[in-house]
């Protein structure tokens, strides 16, 4: 019974225990800060001359510091001694410095102190590039709801199309072809010289033409396979019911595609997710990846991980989402 | 000429030729039944009639029109229901009525839709979509839409084949009783001898393919509305069951059929102990059938 128990929570225990090992080797990697001392060599003499003059019970002082100090334990110091004169006695001699296989790759703890603040006010707007992490989050959501828009609107059309016709999708097939695999990075600097005379919106406009043609594909080609994989039963009905070409469109061929064109959707989705981010670095726009990229620059690293678990979650639940609608249309 | 009227037709598919010289006329309220193996090219014929494909050669012709297009005049119930699996009984209906006579009032179709369900048992289930309804239950509604547009000819492609026996008895019975109540001119489509003859009026046997053309034509004198157990009994239909089905394996007559098909089970071939194994012809590895690409199997129909 107890062993039933604990299978009825696998669906829990082993993502957990997944999570811990992940997170046990990025603390095993990181950097952490410690103290070490200025002069490696004479340090420990100089540190008890120091000491001893500066404080009136020095010698028993060093009794305790030496030790410490001498395994490289100077953080332990630091903590008994935080705020006394002690610590002021014994600063001059040691130097912070950051330790571990990649030093300067923040720890849990230290990823967690400076992200908290970002999560604890997740609205906050403290400055342009300084937010709460939601506040970005929605940023870059809005941007790729716009930029996603634009993908479907394009992109459905033109999957219907190629999908009706043998002749357009023989003429388009290369092009498409080509332009896919072009990355957003690419496609860029094109639409910012594409909008450049939108003065100040055209970093927005870039990175929205950017989302489109880059989110599109998924779109344009599930739609055209699903135009394509419509039963000839299905049309035959329309055909011996004498159904207008709009009635035969929106009535038989438009449900007939939609389980394939909403695959198409959720692909998408998670491209423009993908892109958005690539944009914002580009930019400089506020939003999640705009942050990251800041926050790279300005050596501030833990915020990068911070970002990263933001931008993972967010396109998680985005594709959660999508596969519930898509879920909806299979069974229809 | 008569009500339905195909001349000489024929059709082929590449080069394969299916349906060949194919003469056939049926009167105004006529119950045909067409019977022939599968894949002799029975939903070919079908749909030559519905006008959703065009004959090589030859002439169909309904009251004297050629047929070059599908119309609501032929209503069709398709092999394979063909329901629209995102609408409900009711709006599979519907849509079929509103499209026939746009210019009801909105409660004439309803009452229309509505009587046509009734038709054929299906009012608890008007609100159900497809994939929740039984292979029959389907059926039904396939027969519903089709006699819901008031068509001069309905066109019954196996509507029967995929039903189990006992549904499929009650659905013979069902078509039976909406054809006396209707006196639609049907024509049924089966590769069922006893479905075709205990239905029908005139029974068709379709010689098999390729090349399929259709043989003599069976009148079935036997009174309507015909008693399934009593019907087993009359010499004329055990007469007429044996006529038919004799001319169909008649025409099947010295035929061999080569099917090709791709292996697929069991994988490993067994190994051949005859053969020594000496260094140079033993294989280390089992020969797997999938190395062998095809096969060809001879089989005697
Ligand atoms: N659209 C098509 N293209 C090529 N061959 C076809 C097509 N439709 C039917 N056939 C061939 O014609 C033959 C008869 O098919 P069909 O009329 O569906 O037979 P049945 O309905 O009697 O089982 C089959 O061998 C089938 O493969
Ligand atoms: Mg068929």
């Amino acid at each position: 019974m107890n062993e039933n128990w604990l299978k009825k929570i696998d669906w829990l225990i082993l993502p957990l225990i997944g999570a811990m090992v992940c997170i046990g080797l990025w603390h095993a990697v990181a950097g952490k800060k410690t103290y070490v001392l200025k002069t490696p060599a004479s340090g420990l003499e100089e540190m008890h001359a120091g000491l001893v003059q500066a404080l009136p019970n020095g010698e028993e002082v060093w009794k305790k510091v030496k030790p410490l100090v001498a395994e490289g334990k100077t953080e332990q110091v630091k903590s008994f001694a935080n705020g006394t004169k002690i610590w002021e006695a014994v600063e001059p001699f040691v130097e912070e410095k950051r330790v571990g296989l990649i030093a300067a790759l923040p720890n849990v703890g230290e990823a967690w102190q400076s992200s908290k603040p970002y999560i604890a006010e997740p609205f906050a707007k403290r400055g342009e590039l300084d937010q709460g992490i939601l506040r970005f989050t929605w940023l870059s959501l809005i941007l790729v709801a716009k930029g996603y828009t634009l993908a479907l609107l394009i992109g459905t059309p033109i999957g219907f199309f190629l999908g009706l016709s043998k002749s357009f999708t023989k003429m388009t097939d290369p092009i498409i072809q080509v332009l896919r695999p072009v990355s957003p990075l690419a496609w860029l600097p094109l639409g910012m010289v594409l909008f450049l005379g939108a003065g100040k919106n055209a970093s927005e406009l870039a990175a929205l033409f950017t989302i489109a043609i880059c989110a599109m594909w998924p779109t344009v080609l599930n739609t055209a396979v699903g135009v394509r994989a419509i039963p000839q039963d299905y049309l035959n009905v329309a055909k011996v019911l004498k159904l207008s070409r709009w009635k035969t469109l929106t009535k038989v061929m438009i449900p007939a595609t939609l389980p394939y064109m909403f695959t198409g959707f959720r692909l998408s989705l998670g491209i423009a997710w993908l892109v958005i981010v690539a944009a914002e670095m580009l930019t400089g726009r506020p939003g999640v990846g705009g942050f990251l990229w800041q926050e790279y620059n300005a050596l501030i690293y833990e915020h990068i991980i911070l970002c990263i678990l933001t931008i993972g979650i967010v396109g998680f639940a985005l594709d959660r989402l999508m596969s519930v609608v898509e879920r909806r249309f299979k069974t229809a | 000429m008569a009500f339905l009227e195909l001349k000489n037709v024929s059709k082929s598919f590449g080069t394969s030729t299916v349906l060949k010289d194919i003469n056939l006329s049926i009167e105004k309220g006529e119950f045909v039944a067409i019977v022939g193996f599968s894949g002799a090219g029975k939903t070919t014929l079908i749909n030559i009639i519905a006008g959703l494909i065009k004959p090589d050669s030859g002439t169909a012709t309904l009251n004297d029109l050629e047929i070059t297009e599908p119309g609501p005049d032929r209503g069709i119930v398709f092999q394979n229901y063909s329901l629209l699996p995102w609408l409900t009984v009711y709006e599979n209906i519907f849509l079929a009525v509103d499209q026939v006579n746009p210019n009801w009032t909105k409660a004439k179709k309803q009452e229309h839709v509505e009587k046509h369900i009734a038709m054929v048992n299906l009012t608890p289930a008007r609100d159900k979509f497809p994939k929740e309804l039984s292979g029959g239950m389907r059926q039904r509604v396939s027969v519903a839409r089709g006699l819901s547009i008031d068509p001069q000819i309905l066109l019954l492609d196996e509507p029967l084949s995929a039903l189990d026996a006992l549904t499929r008895a009650t659905l013979q019975d069902e078509i039976s009783r909406i054809r006396e109540e209707t006196h639609k001119t049907v024509v049924l489509i089966t590769n069922d001898p006893d479905e075709g003859i205990y239905l029908a009026d005139r029974i068709i046997p379709l010689t098999a393919g390729p090349g399929a053309t259709l043989g003599p034509s069976f009148t079935v004198d036997i009174p309507h509305p015909r008693d399934r157990k009593a019907i087993n009994h009359y010499e004329s239909f055990k007469k007429l069951r044996r006529d038919v089905v004799e001319f169909m394996l008649n025409s099947k007559h010295d035929r061999h059929h080569s099917i090709t098909r791709k292996l697929v089970l069991p994988d490993i071939e067994p190994e051949d102990l005859s053969v020594p194994r000496t260094m140079t012809s033993w294989r280390k590895i089992p020969r797997r059938r999938s190395e062998v690409k095809e096969e060809t199997v001879e089989v005697d129909l």
